[in-house]
């Protein structure tokens, strides 16, 4: 259809099932609605994630895009409306559901303890224990063991760190990043959600992001990037979601639309088409 | 900035990981105070005498366990001192009518629940530890005279006493009481740097909003550590029985300020998420040595006050200036 489409899932189903290309969605939400007093966060928000693609959010400030994003990452629980991976409904609490669904999220803080290592960081929340007793019931921490996952993490990824057990307060922001989008890519078997990436970064270094979710795509992991850099979506992303006033404005292909379209989706100024409001363009 | 990283050498940077080791400068601080004092009197390298600094720090040292774990989760714990003498008065008088282990159970069971109340109203109400732990403070201190009635008990030698048993330990002469203060430090240090749930405490006090995104259950690590600081105060109470076997409901008043001087000498923030319990335990001993040395030369008690409250100011100092290095 396009050429900014990943190669072919084996077995698509011809159009007008559930999604575009008929793929199920890895990730899905419908009606997801979040209120914090009287303040509308979300109003019936949808959200569908194909295999295998870059999928960009994008919306004005307010529009409640990192509600969304937050809701899918478990860090917020919606008041109503229903979240499926695989097609199966999953309810998250804390992020640590979504992670166990293999829903990993870069948050924009980049949730990282600075005086921390780099392996302590990556490994937070989920050590490597020791074998034996001395991890059964000492419940020590294989210390060894996640600097060797860490650094081979790190060549894998082409992400150069001089040690990985320098404490991250070391780093400049884009190792930051590099550790931290690392650090999904670890762990998130299914699904990777980045908030902002290269929102606090220098050219080279978003540039050096881009390439990152670029690889991580070719390893068949969908990714979420949240962004406000145009050109940095429209590099990157298979589709676009355009979030405006609480709920999916529209869903459209980077190939079909100018930037500039889509900015005007994105403030109300232009009308999407009606494929583009069921997100199924 | 980058640049400058890149530029260091292999050598300068292994320097820098010495010298970035929060240990070293209390270390540094130790030695010297040993040597000037074993140049400047006869008195202070005598085996006795470094016994009896050992001793005098075993109390103090043991609270400054708990002070440390709660420091590191960005709290402070204002009470544990008092929460430790209300313990030596429930040791001695179950203890003394209703025999010693039902002393130390019921001692046990009433500091356990302090801690957990501790626990429970920072982490389960989000309230300031700060003014928890001062309202805990002035209750428990206040309980403590009521269920003294302003008198002091008295323990038989035996069990409450177990921590005055000498032990000779090459020349040195030491109580179990020095022993068992050593013990928890390795068992806390233990915690501290080799499990998960040590890193999780680290994790949470330095970058608590980090350690929720990345699924650390928070409250349930920061009610362990209350509980665990009360839990120390029951050996602190037991080891005070048996350097001085009576409970005086106006002894250790100064405790708890002497275990905050001990971890911040110790090199530990305030703020949390860094430092170290070995750094405690020499902040510890700098203290014991800084009075004892200072007495031995024959310096008036409200001079080693001066130089004590000196020492903290010049260690949180250190603290803030390596912070705001570290962050541009």
């Amino acid at each position: 259809m396009t050429t900014t489409t990943p190669a072919p899932e084996p077995g698509a189903a011809p159009a007008g099932t559930a999604a575009s290309d008929g793929r199920a969605p890895v990730l899905a939400a419908s009606g997801l609605v979040k209120r914090y007093g009287s303040v509308v966060a979300m109003d019936g928000a949808d959200f569908e994630l194909l295999p295998g693609e870059v999928l960009a959010v994008i919306g004005d400030n307010g529009a409640g895009k990192s509600t969304l994003i937050k809701a899918l990452s478990g860090v917020v629980v919606p008041d109503a409306g229903e979240i499926r991976v695989d097609g199966r409904p999953a309810t998250f609490h804390t992020a640590r559901d979504a992670q166990a669904h293999g829903i990993e999220t870069v948050f924009q803080d980049l949730a990282l303890a600075p005086a921390l290592d780099i392996a302590a960081n990556l490994f937070m929340g989920r050590e490597l224990r020791r074998p034996g007793p001395l991890g059964s019931v000492l419940r020590m921490t294989d210390k060894r063991a996640m600097r060797r996952r860490a650094e081979e993490l790190f060549d894998s990824m082409s992400i150069r760190i001089k040690s990985v057990t320098q404490p991250v307060e070391n780093l400049s922001g884009g190792q930051r990043q590099g550790v931290a989008v690392a650090r999904a890519a670890a762990f998130g078997k299914k699904v990777i959600i980045m908030d902002e990436p290269t929102a606090a970064l220098g050219v080279r270094e978003s540039g050096t992001v881009i390439e990152l979710i670029k690889e991580i795509r070719s390893r068949g992991i969908p990714v979420v990037l949240i962004s406000h850099d145009m050109p940095h979506v429209f590099e990157v992303a298979d589709r676009i979601h355009v979030h405006r006033t609480g709920r999916r404005a529209a869903v459209v292909r980077p190939s079909q639309r100018t930037m500039a379209e889509v900015v005007a989706l994105m403030t109300g100024a232009l009308e999407p088409t009606e494929e583009e409001r069921r997100g199924v363009a | 900035m980058e640049s400058a990283t890149r530029a260091r050498t292999p050598v300068a940077t292994s320097w820098d990981h010495l010298l970035r080791n929060p240990l070293v400068g209390p270390l540094v601080a130790l030695v010297v105070a040993v040597v000037v004092f074993s140049l400047v009197t006869d008195t202070f390298l005598r085996p006795g005498n470094l016994a009896l600094v050992l001793q005098q720090s075993a109390v103090i040292g043991i609270l400054a366990v708990a002070q440390t774990l709660v420091i590191l989760t960005a709290g402070i714990d204002l009470s544990v001192g008092a929460v430790a003498v209300l313990g030596t008065i429930v040791l001695a008088k179950v203890g003394g009518t209703e025999g010693a282990a039902v002393g130390l159970l019921v001692t046990v069971a009433v500091l356990a629940l302090i801690g957990l109340l501790n626990g429970v109203l920072v982490a389960g109400l989000h309230l300031p530890p700060f003014i928890v732990t001062l309202g805990m403070f002035t209750a428990v201190f206040a309980a403590t005279q009521l269920y003294a009635g302003s008198a002091t008990y008295p323990v038989e030698p035996g069990l409450l006493t177990w921590f005055g048993t000498k032990v000779q330990l090459g020349g040195l002469v030491i109580s179990t009481g020095v022993l068992a203060m050593l013990a928890l430090y390795l068992v806390a240090w233990f915690v501290l740097t080799q499990t998960a749930a040590g890193r999780h405490l680290y994790a949470l006090g330095g970058a608590p909003e980090a350690a929720r995104l990345t699924g650390i259950r928070s409250g349930r690590v920061l009610v362990l550590v209350y509980l665990t600081a009360g839990l120390i105060a029951v050996l602190a109470a037991w080891a005070a029985l048996g350097r001085i076997p009576n409970a005086d409901p106006n002894a250790y008043q100064n405790a708890n300020l002497e275990t905050i001087t001990a971890v911040v000498i110790g090199g530990t923030s305030l703020f949390g998420g860094r430092g170290s319990v070995m750094g405690t335990l020499v902040g510890t001993l700098i203290v014991a040595v800084l009075r004892n040395g200072l007495t031995q030369a024959g310096v008036d008690n409200l001079y080693q006050n001066i130089a004590t409250g000196a020492l903290v100011i010049a260690a949180v100092a250190l603290d803030q200036v390596s912070r705001r290095r570290a962050q541009t």
